[in-house]
Parts: C-alpha cells; structure tokens; sequence
C-alpha cells in the first residue's frame, strides 16, 4: 500500500475531480484514468487483492485500506463520499423532506427485472446505500410483496465479483477509449447500413430502450436486434402466434376463479406476475369465521413445486404427458372433440370429475398452462378457456408486454447462421449470458468468435466475456435509470440509488452511444424520451408524481378480444410418446433462475421450495424410477441426450413422476464468481432449441463415485401424533371447526406452579397462516437481508449449520409418489415460558416487557444450552466467524440497525426488534401508540400471500389478535406449553369429492 | 527453670509404652507435656486428656455462614439488583437457589475446618525445639517420643529426667531451645 | 520389606496387609518410590506417552481459540457432544475418590487406608481434566468468568442462577476445593515423613514447607482426627450432590431422553461405578510395578470390584427403569426418543454400551474372575468404556432426534472431538504419574495404623 500512496495520492485525486460534472466529470476521470499510477490504483482496487493485503497487515491497517479502496472505487464512480446522492433529482418515496437525516432511512421507488417484465420495489437507502428491498405496494405486479430474486438483488449490487472495469482483453481501458471505438465501427459500419453490426439483447420490455433500439435501426437499416432469453416464455408466443394469428399477452385474474387448472404452471412462485397471482389465489382460499368459501386447484405437474404443495388435487405426470392430458380435458370441457380415455389411465382418471367441476364454475374457472409446457398446451388452455367463458373473467387478453416479441429461439438461430455465414463484424451481447444459456447444439461459445469484434455489457465477467474482447461492467439497476412494463403493461420506472460503484453503464447507455443523438446520460435519455410521450401540459409535476411512486398509473395494456382459430388446435402431427424411455425435463432453479444469480450467496443458500436442497442441482427422480434404476439419493449418473453427456448426482424427491428426470438450469458455471463456480453440474450441455424444456429419449446409467448434498432439512415425514402441522378439509371445518385440533392436547394454564407476568403496554405476536404459505422462501431472503445473516457456505449447510432465522419446513405425508406436502415456516416462537432462557448461565436471553425473547448477543458466552433447550430449534449459533468483516463493498450491504454478530455468539430471530423500535420512536415522537400495521416484519412485508401477519396482541383488532381467535389457530408442540407468541393457522384443503372418496 | 532447655525427651519403640508413659507422667502431675507418635493412637489421646477441641463449633460456624451467604447473593442478585422476568419465572424462584445455598455451606465449612485446624495446631510452624533432639526424625517412621517441657511448674531437669528414665524409655535426652 | 515370596503366596483375599511389615518397612517402601533418583521403565514409558497427548491436546486447545468450536462435529441440533460427555464421565471418576476417602472413613472401613491416598489424587486430577470442558466447550474459554456473579458486571448483567450451568460452576469449583483440602491435610503427616527421611536438602526443604511443620504431636493428632472426620462429613453429602447438580444439566432440560426425574440417584450411581473402575485400572498395575501386593492386597481389589458390581446393578435397573418409564409414560417425544436410541442411528452404540455396563460386567459375580487381576483389569476398562458411551447416547441421541423432526441432523465427531477427549486423558496421566513420583501414592501413617504392632495392649491400671 506504502508505495501505491507515494504514487497516487487520494485526495488529489478527488481535487482533480472536484466540481466536475456530466461529461466533463467523465472526461477528466478518463484522462485520470489513462495515467499509469491509476493503473496500479486498479489493480490493488480489486476486493480480491484488498482482501490479500489486510491479511497481511493488522486490523487497523486493513481498515484503513478499506477506507482507501473505497475512496478509489467511488472516486472512479465519481464520489467524493459513499453517501453522496446522484446529482440527478431522484424522489424518495416516502417521508419528505428529502434532506438525509442520519440513521433515518429513505425509501425509493424502483423495479427489478425478470426476463425483462419490471417488478416495482421500494429501496431503503441508508445514508446513500441501499441495503434493503420492499415491495412496491403501489405497483400491480407486487402489492408490496417481493421475490427473492429482487430481495437478493441488493447483495448482487455490492457482490465484490462483479466486473468492476472496462477491458479490452483484459487491459484495463476508458469509457472514451470504447466510445471512440463505438463511433468509429458506427461510422464505418454507415457504409453497409450497418449490415455487420448484430446486437443480443435480453427480452426487452423498456419502451425507452426500444426507442433507442429502433433509431439505431433506422440509421442502420442492416443491423440486427436479436433477443434471448433461456427462460422465457417462449411457448406462450408461439401459442399466441399459432392461437391468434398474432402477438398476445395473456394475464390472468385469480380473485375471480372459483376452480383453477394448472397444466404443469408454477404460478404461486414464479413466472410474470406471479406475485400478484399468488395474492390473488391465496386472498380466495383464506379461511376465517366470516369468509368460509375456498377456491379449489388441480396441478398436474411432474417436479413438485410451490404450486404442486398448494393443489387441492395433485397429479404428477411425466411433462410430455400433460399435452394429452390436456387435449382429454379440453374434450371434457367441451372445447374440441377428441378423446376422453387413453391406455395411460393415470391421464384420464381425473378427466370426468375436473371437467364437470369447470363446467359447473363457467366463467369463474381457470385453466392456466406452464412456461415450460409446449404451445399446444398453452394453445388448448386458450381454447378451453374461451369454452368456459372465463375470457375477460379470469383471463385477459392484450398487446404484448415486449417491445419486439419474436421467436427467440429462431432469432438466435438467425444469429447463429449469419455468424457462420461470417457476416458478423461487430456484435454487441448486451446483457444476458448467450455462451453459457444458449442451446447446446448451436455451440455458442465456439459460433460467437466467428464475430470480428465482439463487445459485452455485463454485471460479471462471465462465460461470455470470455470470448469477447470489449467487457463492459453493467451498472446494476440500484445504479441508474431505466424503465420497463410490468406483467400486465404498467408502465415502470427505476432510479438509481448510488452513483455506479464500478463506473458501469446501463443497456440503454450503450444503445445511445450508437446513435447520434446527444451522448446525454440515461437520466436525460429516459426523460426526454417520456417528455416526447407526454401529453397534456405539467410534465414536470407528472413526470415527479411518476419517478415518486415508480409507475405510471392506469397504463396496463387495455384487455383486447382474440378468438382461437380452429385449425391450431389440430392433433400433434404424431402422437406423443407413451412411457417408453426416460424422460429429461429442463426446468429454471427456483433459486438462482438461469443461473443469473450463480453467484449470489443469498439465493444458493436458500433452500429450493420442498426438497430444501442448496448450493446444488441434482438429477432429480421419483421413488419408483429410483428403484428401477436401482439408485438412492448422491449416487451418480452418466445421462446422456441426443448425443451429449454429462454426469449428475440423484436426488429422490417425493411426488416427483416416475419416468422422467428433472434438471434445474444455472448451475454448472465456470465464470460466475467466488459463490458460483464449480457448483452443481450444467444441463444446459444436454439442452437443444428442439426441447428446450423436456423430451424423451434420455439415456441414464448408474456411474462410480457418490455425492454429498447440503440441504436444510434430512427429514420430512409427519408424525402425525405430534400434531406439527395441523390440516383438514374444507368439510370438515364447516362440520366441526375444531376438528383440525383432534387429538391435540394444550395444557390448561393451572398447570404451572407460577404466578404469570403481566404484559401492559404492547405485546407482540404473530400469526402464521399455513393455508396461504406457498413456501416460496421469499421471507428467509427478506430476513437474511434484514437482519444481517451471514452467508456459511455449502460444507457448513451440510454440517447443519446453516444461520436463517427464519426457515420453512416441507413435511410429507401419504403415498411417496404422490404425497402431500406441508409448508411451515417456523421463526422463533417467542414462548412466553421460554425454555432457552432458563438454562442460559448468563441471562444472554431474557424477556422484554412487551414479551419478546431478547437475545444480547454481547452477552453470550457459547454454551448453546438454549439452542439444546429450544424445542423448535430456531436458534443459529457462530460456530465460527460467519460473517464478513473483511471483503469492503459488503461492508455498505449491512442494515446499520442490526449486528453483525461475531463467533461463538447464538442468534435468532427477534421479530425485527429494530423495526419495533424504530415505530415505537417515532410514535412517541407523536406521542401516540402505534398503528395497527405500523410495524411489518421483514418477513411479513415480503410475502407474497400475506400468510405472516404481526401486530400487539394487547389490541383485539390487530389482525393478528383476530387470526389467533379463529378456531383454526394452534401453538406449535402446545403440549410443552412453552406458549409460544407466534401461532398457526391449521392448513384447509378443499378436495373434489367426487374424487376423494 | 534451666535456661536454654525446652524440656527432656523419652524415646519408646512401641505405642504400648508410649501410652502408659503418658499416663503415669500425668498421674505425676506434669501437664506441659506432649507426646509424638508416627500415626494417631486413640488411647494416647485419652491418656491426655485430649478429647475436647473447638473445631466443631468452627465449622458449624462456616457452614451457616456459606449457606446464608449462598442464599442472600441470589436473592439480591435476582430479586433486588437485576430483576428481569426469566422464562416467565418469579423473581425470586427459591427452588433454583438450593443447590447454590448448599454448595457454598459445604465449601464455607470446609475451608473453615482446615484453617480451624492448622489453627488449632499453630501450624505452619516450620522450626520447633523438638527438632533438635538427635533422634527425633524417626518420630515421622517408626518411633515414639515423649517430652515433659520446662515451662511446667513441676520442671526441674534432673528429677524429670531421672522420673522419665524410671519408665524404662529406649533413651532419654535433653531438647534445646 | 518381606521378600517377594512371601507376599505373592499370601493368597488370602482377607489380609489388608500383608504380615511381615513393620514401621520401618512399610516407610521405607512407601516414601522409597518418591526420594529415588531413578524411576522403572514403566514409570518413564507412561509418562512419555502421557506427556505427548498432553502436547496434542495443548494443540486442539490452540486450534479450538483460534478458529472456534466449529472445528468439532456439533450442529444444530447437537449443540452438546464430546464435550459434555467428557465432562460428566471425568468428574463421575473423581467421585469414587471421595467416597473411598471420605464415606468408608466414616464407615471405619479400614481396608481404604492403602488406596485412599492415591484415590482422591485421582479424584482431584479428573475434577481437573472435567473442569476443563465446561471452559474450553464456550470456545471463547477467556469469557468463563461471566459465569460468576461479581459486582458491577460486564455490561452490568448478571448469572442466571436458575441455570443448571451456574449451579455446574458452584458445585463443580467446590468439589475441587474440598477435595484438594481434604487431600492436602491428609497429606501433611507423611510429607513430614518425607522431610525428615529426604537425602537431599532442595527435597527437605521442599517437603518441610509443605508439612507446615508437622511434627506428629498428640495434640494435633487428635485434632487432625477431628478435622478428618469433619472434612469426611462434608465430602460425603457434596460428592452426591455433584453429579446430582451435573445430571440437573439434562434433566431440567425438557429434551426427551434428558427430562426426567431419577437421573440423580442414577448418575451418581454410575459415577461411583465408573470411578472404581478407574481405581481399579490405576491400582492394578501399580501394584505390579511397586511391588505393593502387600500393601495393596487382593482383598482391595476384591473389595472394589464387588462395589462396581453393587453400582453397576443400580445402573443397569436405571436403565431398564428409564426405559420403562418412557414407555408407560405415553409422552410421544419420550416413546420416540427410546425407540431411536434402541433402533436408530445410535443403536449400535447403545447396544454396546448396554453390553459394556450391564451384561460383561456380571461376570464380576464370580469369585475367580474378582481375583484374576488381569481379567479385572480389562473388566474395568470395559466398564470405562461404557460409562462414556453412556453419557455419549444420552447427551448426542436425544439432541439429535427430539421434537421437530425438520431440524434432525447426526453428530458426528471430528478428529478435534478426539483429540480433545485424548488430550485430557494425556493430562489425567501426566499428572498421576508426576503425583506417584513426588507425593507417597499410599497414606503411609494411615497404613502404619494397619499393623498388629500398632494395638496398644493395655496393662492394668495401679
């Protein structure tokens, strides 16, 4: 370090920076950028080395180098402190004025993207960092909730693996250096109208970047825009296309739906809107005193998912044999006219019952088929619907949400042809990952060096990067402007909460610098843009009101009329497959997508809804193809598919179909980063564009070798006679409420030889409702970032030392083929007669006056006698020093309200005291209690289907009072009578009877 | 009184003779006498009328003090000092307090028992006169010794020795301050 | 000394001591193991052996501040593993120290003269490697004082005295102390004897200071007495609450398998048993090597192997009580926490406890195998071995397996797990063995008092 400060010295550099602004400020970061000292600065500026250095020096030292380093990152990012806002005008959200109070956080409104369809959320901003993500509640596509992928998101900001500078093979260059670059290709370019430019875009919603897109196409004419997007949904075009003859988003409306069919679609946990959906769908199965009607759902599906764990009626069938399943129904229902049995009775056993219960909800059922489905299923789903008269109802049809909707796969292999056709000059991948997702057999890696030049925009230096010689660093959406349209077509708009750490720059930044137009920033190309939009006077105050709430009301695509022509729905050329061999299926992980998210330590630790597997992707098989195979879970597989090969561990998962093999995509990088790299294995090596999601024809063998799996949860079966998850049926519950409690039994209070304490004032509690939780996960993601929980890694998974406080446990019970699967997420319980707190020798955790079981972390002495005492066993312990005190840029992730604890210190879950407090303040401030729904929970606040609901149980009509006065409600292991705070509502299903005998 | 002299010792080769040698010395009316043996001899101590000591009422004194002190710390500690509802416990749960209160009775009793003792003793006491008589090491192996002290008013240095020597003693010397 | 002969043909299992002793001999060959220079190849091939665990455990210790408890093989759920077990098993050892010193003294059982001495050693060096976990399993071991109530306190909080662990650190610390009394004042009498019998004049001095200048005066005799008695009275009613506050850590936890009302009685039980085990392990080869079959006769090692017998009966009806009472109680989490222990993942160490506790150790009914002292050696190894397993099932299966089965893991140790349990038993060695080299490993005045020569015949009074 010594040297490096005789070299450059920091505050020069801010000097030279100073008063800089917009280009000028870039241009003399440029100039600073050029000299050789900074060279060096860079070099060292890595986390990687900074890391290096402080193991060799003290602490202290460390930490000043620390300080240093991000001096130097933020002086590149145009900094002079780590708290300076963006000099744009950004609108917090809430709470004005905007002024930054210290310790009080702001709000903004923003969006992540999946697959380019936007998802409001709100960005809590300490002191200029964002550290946290919220729902937006104004937006339609979360209502306030939020995924986990968004959740995480905040971690990918400040991940220190990201690309933090322009290259150009691998030497370190200037954004002029590469702008000068981009103007001359342009310029030549001119000459052939562009014809050797092609430009890879993900899918894109963003009218802006269209805009953008299509000025550089009409000074281009030649030029291509293609678009890919490996889990997209690329059926739904083609069905719309086939189905309509046009482009045609479909959105669904669940409020609406008494009866719901999901051919193989997880819609409660993934896809556009699910979100909503998911609101939607659990907002009609809410049993209470007052409302006892239920929606009902069948799922046939292969892969148990999160929507599979919710189906009144769940029939596992192999993915090819839900096409046929799906033309039986349509037949049921009247739709087309084919056959309503077949050889495979598994298909045609539900038929009659499920068809007549549509028929007899017309109007006010769904059938909705799956991303992953063909578009015949998707086709058939249309036709189905309009037969039940639930167009308009429960489904709405509109313009497409994408700017361009094309055939992906056809454009990609458009590329591909002109690549070898060598017509390729310069291609520019802008965003997305082509070399890693791209099918298989169109060798990505190898075709996409035929391009002469080859520039990359992207977050990490990843697969792709590898082969191109321009790597640009991405600005992470926390970073700049954008904006794009929600699930159904709202217009959305992001803003930056931090100047770019790395000095990346956004899609839109890149498109602009191919056009002539003014090389303005993106806040400008995003505003002017909107301004050309506007109509009607006072765009000022209505663009404020837009960026303020992050959307721009009423602008969902208007619902359209389509009809389904009749020859689409013509008999598949031959008839698919019946059993014969294995089949693969391909599906997106629930938890790192498509492998995007490789190297966020947050989603590989997040345990997969049901098999609560982490850090890993299996081959994953029912019991009964386990047994032909003669295989148990961690032996090793050589599959092969259509000539590739590659070997995979087995993981037996319950209710998973025989005869089929399901792959999570995105595991298997090589590029990722620290976190990714080597984990899991790559089915990307088996996928073609002919079955970019499931086909038969896969051969297994049984190899040497075993493999060791890190999961959450080794067993899942219910013992029914310790009344854990307590469930019923509809019937049962209108009969006899309490018939869910039978066998039960809860000691009565004069048990206890002890006076009880009284709780004046507030008495937190909360209430968990089984009946709506998807066990999605989102909720341990929103806690781990709430609550600073450290990342640990997949040997000390495997070792059960995994640190969530919060975790949802999957309970199986019934047929191993097809069994019904339970969600509980399980927070600490707050007993009021604590067990952990008797045999603490240190009075580390004790009760607070409102009734929480506090836990002083710089009290504990690591007896872990409570965590042996704590019969739900929620209490993590620091076997060792888990969280980062070293890697820099995670120094700004942490929520500055919480600790971060230190080894040999026990955790846990603490209801989000901070929250507590941080309401309780301000109501004192006011001198008032506080509000009902003042205080949300981390997890509260995040979850999709309001299943987790928190409130002062010292007031009757705190939500959560009313949920533990439903009949419903239980204490988990009551019998202990440890009376704990946070209770349970008894999980109802709502069966056909006509097929539950 | 002979100056210089703490008084004449008697060696005697069994425990036999060194009882009956205490007795008679009694009888004979000396009291500043105290006999050595290698390992403890009930009779002896009769024969000296050794049976009361005060160790008993010290220890009885230690072990209420332990078992006050262990109750009243937990009691102002719990109750008084650091109140704080404990897994929804009283503050003060005197069943929990029991082992403490018990443990400290057996530990106070305990040290006061061996300070009582080496009080009693006057022990550590490196150097005592007794030392410098020739023989005296093998009253720690195999020997039995008995010294009439010249502090007793009967003392006078020809006639006790010529009295001891009357108890057909192994040999009879002269201890030196 | 009676020639070897003599001793070895002597095969009466009644003596306490062999005939043939007199004062002199019986000093001389008790204080002649201490003030010689030069040591049996036993003497330096344990100590060797013992030195280097110690060395290994030194570096588990180093390893364990350094990096954390993570290096061991405890997880959520099994917090407590190697650890506690080895925590209860050492002090369980120490008791039968204190109960041949202190209980049979009261009972006037004359037979514990000769083992007393090298017994509470024992007891003192196993409180000392037990009082070692309790410490080294916070791994942050500098903290332990928190433990204390002392005034003002770190960040002004204070023990929790409705904690097991509290009443652990009270009853543990004085069991120590007391032992260490006892043993010292037991002590001081023969230390005199070493003084005056010490050739060189560092050993003089050394065992002057520490007799305290005992001369063996009849007033302090009789005192020493009184105090003895005293000192036992204490020890007897403290070595049952020990392991009775010890077996407090599991059964105030309301864990299946730990909560449960007769563990006192039953740990107790086993800790004698254990701990005779280990008198018996330690005297055996003693006895060879020393040429102590004379003062350590076969009616001591008879005597303690028919009081392992006695414990391990009360052992083995715990046993088929507990389990017994886990199923008549009809508690679900009880029922399925013995069913695991039997059928489980642990069940073959179960069964080999069970084999090692209650059904191997009936051989101890026969006289041939009581006075085959090879056979009784290897005996009490077994039962050693299956006290610790013991601890081991009921510490680590019920915390592997208790009421939610989502958060069921298995322990399974490290190699650190074993260098720490070694690493003490290198310690309790190293210093038995230094003890045998500088202290009299039998109470020389008590065994003195074991001689015919010793009767006082009384003549008729004039």
């Amino acid at each position: 370090m010594s040297d490096l400060r005789k070299k450059l010295d920091l505050a020069a550099v801010r000097a030279r920076l100073e008063g800089a602004r917009g280009r000028e400020y870039w241009r003399s970061l440029d100039d600073l950028a050029s000299t050789e000292e900074f060279q060096d600065l860079l070099e060292r500026e890595f986390p990687r080395q900074a890391i290096g250095w402080s193991e060799d020096e003290n602490s202290v030292d460390g930490r000043r180098n620390f300080l240093k380093l991000m001096g130097a990152s933020l002086a590149l990012a145009g900094l002079t402190a780590c708290t300076k806002q963006p000099v744009e005008h950004i609108m917090p959200y809430v709470r004005q004025p905007e002024e930054l109070i210290p310790g009080k956080p702001l709000f903004f409104a923003t969006a992540t993207t999946l697959n380019g369809v936007a998802s409001g959320v709100l960005a809590e901003s300490h002191e200029g960092r964002p550290t946290k993500i919220e729902g937006n509640p104004e937006h339609p596509g979360t209502l306030g909730a939020c995924d986990p992928f968004s959740q995480a998101s905040v971690l990918q900001l400040y991940d220190p693996d990201r690309a933090q500078v322009l290259t150009y093979e691998g030497e370190v260059r200037s954004w002029a250096a590469f702008l000068a670059e981009l103007r001359n290709i342009v310029v030549r370019q001119r000459l052939k109208n562009g014809a050797g430019i092609r430009i890879l875009t993900e899918t894109v919603t963003s009218p802006t970047l269209a805009a953008q897109l299509h000025a550089v196409q009409q000074a281009l004419p030649a030029a291509k825009w293609h678009q890919w997007e490996p889990a997209g949904p690329h059926s739904a075009r083609t069905s719309a296309m086939q189905a309509f003859g046009q482009p045609v988003h479909t959105r669904y409306n669940f409020l609406n739906a008494n009866v719901v069919v999901s051919l193989d679609s997880d819609f409660l946990a993934s896809g556009a809107g699910y979100l909503r959906y998911a609101r939607e769908f659990s907002a009609r199965r809410r049993v209470r005193t007052d409302q006892t009607t239920m929606n009902r759902l069948y799922a046939v599906e292969p892969m148990p998912t999160a929507t599979g764990t919710k189906a009144d009626h769940r029939l596992p069938l192999r993915a090819g044999d839900v096409e046929e399943f799906a033309r039986a129904l349509a037949a049921g229902v009247g739709a087309t006219n084919g056959p309503q049995s077949g050889q495979n009775g598994d298909i045609y056993k539900w038929i009659g019952p499920i068809s007549r219960d549509l028929l007899a909800n017309k109007g006010a059922s769904l059938v909705i088929a799956g991303e992953c489905q063909p578009p015949i299923v998707h086709t058939l789903a249309h036709a189905m619907n309009a037969a039940l008269g639930n167009v308009g109802k429960t489904v709405i049809y509109s313009d497409p949400v994408e700017a361009k909707p094309v055939d992906q796969v056809a454009s990609l292999q458009d590329l591909v042809n002109d690549l070898d056709a060598g017509a390729v000059d310069v291609l520019l991948i802008l965003g997305g990952n082509p070399v890693f997702t791209a099918p298989v057999e169109l060798g990505m890696r190898d075709r996409i060096q035929k391009a002469r030049l080859r520039i990359r925009l992207g977050l990490y230096e990843d697969e792709t990067s590898e082969v191109c010689q321009w790597h640009l660093p991405e600005a992470h959406y926390l970073e700049t402007w954008s904006d794009g349209r929600a699930y159904d077509g709202t217009i959305t708009l992001m803003q930056p909460l931090i100047e770019p750490l790395y000095g990346g720059r956004s899609v839109l930044e890149i498109v602009t610098m191919m056009t002539d137009l003014p090389q303005t920033g993106a806040y400008e190309t995003i505003r002017s843009y909107w301004a050309s939009q506007h109509t009607g006077g006072d765009f000022e105050g209505w663009w404020r009101r837009a960026v303020h709430d992050g959307l721009v009301a009423d602008t969902a695509l208007p619902a359209k009329t389509v009809a389904v022509r009749g020859d689409a729905l013509a008999p598949a050329a031959q008839a698919p497959q019946a059993g014969g061999s294995l089949e693969v299926v391909f599906r997106p992980d629930p938890t790192i997508y498509d492998g995007r998210f490789a190297n966020n330590g947050w989603l590989q630790e997040l345990p997969k809804p049901v098999s609560k597997l982490t850090w890993d992707n299996a081959a994953i098989i029912g019991p009964g193809t386990a047994h032909s195979l003669n295989v148990d879970t961690g032996d090793m597989l050589e599959v092969s598919y259509q000539g590739h090969s590659l070997r995979a561990p087995v993981w037996i998962q319950p209710g998973h179909v025989n005869g089929s093999v399901t792959m999570h995509l995105g595991y298997g990088r090589t590029r990722s980063g620290r976190a990714g790299d080597g984990m899991g294995f790559n089915p990307y090596g088996l996928r073609t564009a002919k079955a970019l999601w499931h086909d038969t024809g896969l051969e297994v063998r049984k190899t040497s070798g075993s493999y060791l799996f890190a999961t959450t949860q080794n067993e899942h079966a219910l013992d029914t006679r310790r009344h854990i998850i307590r469930q019923g049926t509809l019937n049962e519950y209108l009969k006899n409420p309490e018939s869910v409690h039978e066998g039960a039994e809860v000691p009565p209070r004069t048990l206890t030889l002890y006076p009880e304490f009284k709780y004046e004032g507030y008495a937190w509690g909360m209430a968990i409702d089984l009946n709506a939780c998807t066990g999605c996960g989102a909720c341990v993601v929103a806690c781990q970032a709430e609550n600073n929980i450290a990342v640990v890694g997949k040997d000390q998974v495997r070792r059960s030392r995994a640190m969530h406080w919060l975790r949802v446990d999957a309970y199986y019970s019934g047929d191993p083929d097809n069994p019904a699967i339970y969600n509980q997420p399980v927070p600490c319980q707050q007993c009021e007669d604590a067990p952990c707190e008797l045999v603490c020798p240190v009075q580390a955790t004790s009760h607070s006056s409102e009734g929480l079981n506090d836990m002083v972390y710089n009290r504990c002495v690591g007896t872990r006698y409570c965590s042996n005492n704590c019969p739900y066993k929620v209490r993590r312990f620091n076997f060792y020093l888990f969280s980062d005190y070293e890697t820099p840029s995670l120094k700004l992730l942490h929520n500055p309200d919480v600790t971060v604890r230190s080894r040999g210190v026990m955790e846990k879950c603490t209801y989000c005291v901070q929250r507590i407090n941080y309401a309780k303040i301000e109501s004192e401030k006011e001198n008032r209690k506080v509000r009902e729904g003042e205080i949300q929970t981390a997890c509260q606040a995040t979850c999709p289907t309001e299943a987790i609901v928190f409130g002062n149980l010292n007031d009757p009509n705190s939500r959560a009072s009313r949920m533990k006065a439903e009949k419903l409600n239980y204490a988990l292991l009551a019998d202990l009578n440890t009376r704990p705070r946070t209770t349970y509502l008894a999980s109802l299903r709502n069966p056909n009877p006509e097929i539950e005998a | 009184m002979t100056k210089g002299v703490f008084g004449v010792m008697a060696e005697f080769d069994s425990p036999s003779a060194l009882v009956n040698a205490a007795r008679a010395v009694r009888s004979e009316g000396y009291r500043k006498f105290d006999a050595y043996s290698p390992f403890p001899i009930e009779e002896l101590h009769e024969a000296m009328h050794l049976h009361k000591n005060k160790l008993p009422l010290i220890v009885l004194c230690g072990g209420i003090t332990g078992g006050l002190t262990g109750y009243l710390l937990q009691y102002f500690v719990t109750v008084i000092y650091f109140p704080i509802n404990v897994a929804g416990r009283p503050l003060h749960s005197w069943p929990s307090y029991i082992p403490i209160t018990f443990e400290l009775t057996i530990l106070f009793a305990a040290i006061s028992a061996v300070l009582g003792f080496l009080g009693l003793c006057g022990l550590p006491m490196p150097y005592h006169p007794v030392f410098n008589a020739p023989r005296f090491a093998l009253a720690s192996r195999e020997q039995f010794f008995l010294c009439i002290e010249s502090s007793d008013p009967m003392f006078d240095f020809e006639k006790t020795k010529g009295f001891l020597e009357s108890l057909e003693p192994k040999e009879v010397c002269q201890v030196a301050h | 000394m009676p020639d070897e002969q003599e001793v070895l043909e002597d095969n009466t299992t009644r003596a306490v001591i062999a005939p043939g002793y007199t004062f002199g001999t019986v000093t001389d060959q008790i204080a002649s193991v201490v003030l010689t220079k030069h040591q049996p190849m036993f003497w330096v091939a344990c100590f060797g052996v013992a030195f280097s665990l110690l060395l290994l455990f030194l570096w588990a210790i180093v390893l364990l501040m350094a990096k954390g408890v993570g290096i061991w093989g405890i997880r959520t759920p099994v917090m407590w593993a190697f650890a506690i077990t080895n925590f209860v098993w050492w002090i369980g050892i120490g008791h039968a120290g204190t109960l041949i010193s202190a209980i049979l003294l009261l009972l006037n059982q004359q037979w514990r003269n000769s083992i007393n001495r090298f017994a509470e050693a024992m007891t003192l060096f196993a409180v000392a490697c037990a009082g070692m976990f309790p410490l080294l399993h916070l791994g942050r071991p500098w903290l332990f004082y928190w433990l204390f109530p002392y005034f003002p306190t770190t960040i002004g909080v204070q023990p929790n005295f409705r904690s097991p662990l509290v009443w652990d650190v009270f009853a543990v610390s004085t069991y120590g102390t007391v032992s260490l009394l006892f043993w010292y004042v037991g002590l001081m009498p023969d230390l005199g004897t070493l003084r005056d019998r010490a050739k060189n004049r560092i050993g003089k001095m050394i065992y002057g200071v520490m007799s305290m200048g005992w001369r063996g005066s009849a007033k302090h005799w009789s005192i020493f007495e009184t105090a003895s008695l005293l000192l036992a009275g204490l020890a007897t009613p403290l070595v049952l609450s020990v392991h009775t506050v010890v077996s407090f850590d599991f059964t105030i936890a309301i864990l299946p398998g730990w909560h449960s009302t007769f563990f006192p009685p039953y740990f107790v039980a086993g800790a004698i048993y254990s701990g005779f085990a280990m008198v018996l392990v330690l005297a055996i080869p003693l006895r060879k090597v020393y040429h102590l079959e004379g003062l350590i006769t076969r009616r001591h090692l008879d005597n303690s192997a028919k009081l392992m017998l006695a414990t391990g009966e009360i052992v083995a009806y715990a046993y088929i009580m507990e389990t017994f009472l886990a199923w008549y109680s009809g508690d679900v989490y009880e029922q399925a926490a013995f069913w695991h222990r039997m059928t489980g993942p642990y069940a073959i160490t179960y069964w080999v406890l069970i084999t090692c506790n209650i059904i191997l150790p009936q051989a101890l009914w026969s006289k041939r195998v009581r006075n085959n002292t090879p056979v009784l050696f290897i005996w009490s190894l077994i039962v050693l071995v299956g006290m610790w397993l013991e601890r081991y099932i009921i510490i680590v299966s019920s915390l592997a397996q208790d009421f939610l089965p989502s958060s069921w893991s298995l322990f399974q140790a490290t190699r650190w797990d074993w260098a720490t349990f070694l690493g003490t038993i290198g310690l309790f060695t190293f210093l038995f063995f230094l003890f045998i080299r500088l202290l009299p490993m039998i109470s020389i005045f008590e065994v003195r008092t074991l001689l015919p020569q010793a009767k006082v015949e009384e003549e008729v009074r004039g």
